[in-house]
């Protein structure tokens, strides 16, 4: 029998910050579109994870519902992005950021 | 327990999201999302909240990622060209980010009042029970307000995704 022992919050709380600072990291430095969408959602499942943990710190429920509605916010963000993606495509036929600069001075 | 189990959890969490930032393919990032996205719903299911564990696993390594799958796959996409980058994001940007993570770390090390330690199992607040509870009293007109906004954001996906007919 292994005993129990207690994890302090403060850890998920390092664990959120830093999958948060990977997915700045991978926003900063990927140049294709899908990754860029890909570490926005990585970034937002650190948010989550600081939700859940703060809503177990306090033992009252809203921070799991906030977190609930994140989640639904970020699957219509990921339907409409990856629509805006497929019609970027279609009209540039490319993914790389820095190729669609038509705006860029 | 609750260590060793977390200390998994972490490390697969964390190897996952560098190797998602690593891979020049498209679709080994989103793979190594989905890992990100299974070992974050063990740690909320430690975390008492059991509904989000499962929602976690269906609404976003089950939906979201397939429907990323879907377009990686739909657009025939290679590696990832080596193209072209700014100056200012290969010098500036990781000591930027490393700031950024060291006033995070800094911030939850110092500022914070003193945390309740994570033990599985002293708090079960987070079930399918009180979470329906809460949405359907408290939080009854930001449900239906977000339901409208994923009506708008499939009716937008699909308007933006039709092809041209001329």
């Amino acid at each position: 029998m292994i005993p129990p022992m207690p994890v302090p919050l403060s850890w998920y709380l390092f664990l959120s910050a830093v999958l948060f600072a990977l997915g700045v990291a991978g926003f900063i430095y990927r140049k294709n579109v899908i990754t860029m969408f890909l570490s926005i959602e990585l970034m937002l499942n650190a948010v989550n994870l600081t939700f859940i943990a703060f809503s177990y710190q306090l033992q009252h429920i809203d921070g799991q519902i906030y977190s609930f509605f994140v989640m639904v916010i970020a699957a219509a963000e990921a339907a409409v992005g990856l629509a805006i993606i497929l019609a970027v495509f279609r009209n540039r036929g490319t993914l790389q950021v820095d190729e669609v600069d038509t705006m860029k001075l | 327990m609750d260590t060793i189990l977390f200390i998994i959890c972490a490390i697969v969490a964390i190897l996952s999201g560098l190797n998602m930032i690593l891979q020049k393919h498209p679709i080994s990032s989103a793979l190594s999302l989905v890992g990100v996205m299974g070992a974050l719903a063990v740690l909320y299911l430690l975390l008492g909240a059991e509904f989000l564990a499962m929602a976690q696993m269906f609404v976003y390594a089950g939906a979201v990622m397939v429907l990323f799958i879907f377009v990686i796959m739909l657009l025939n996409m290679g590696r990832e060209r080596a193209s072209r980058k700014s100056w200012f994001a290969q010098i500036v940007g990781l000591p930027l980010v490393l700031a950024f993570l060291g006033i995070l770390l800094f911030i939850t090390k110092a500022a914070l009042p003193p945390f309740r330690a994570v033990q599985f199992g002293t708090w079960v607040g987070g079930g399918a029970y009180n979470i329906g509870r809460l949405l359907f009293t408290t939080y009854l007109l930001p449900f239906e307000v977000i339901s409208v906004v994923v009506l708008i954001a499939i009716v937008g996906a699909v308007i933006l995704a039709r092809k041209e007919i001329d």
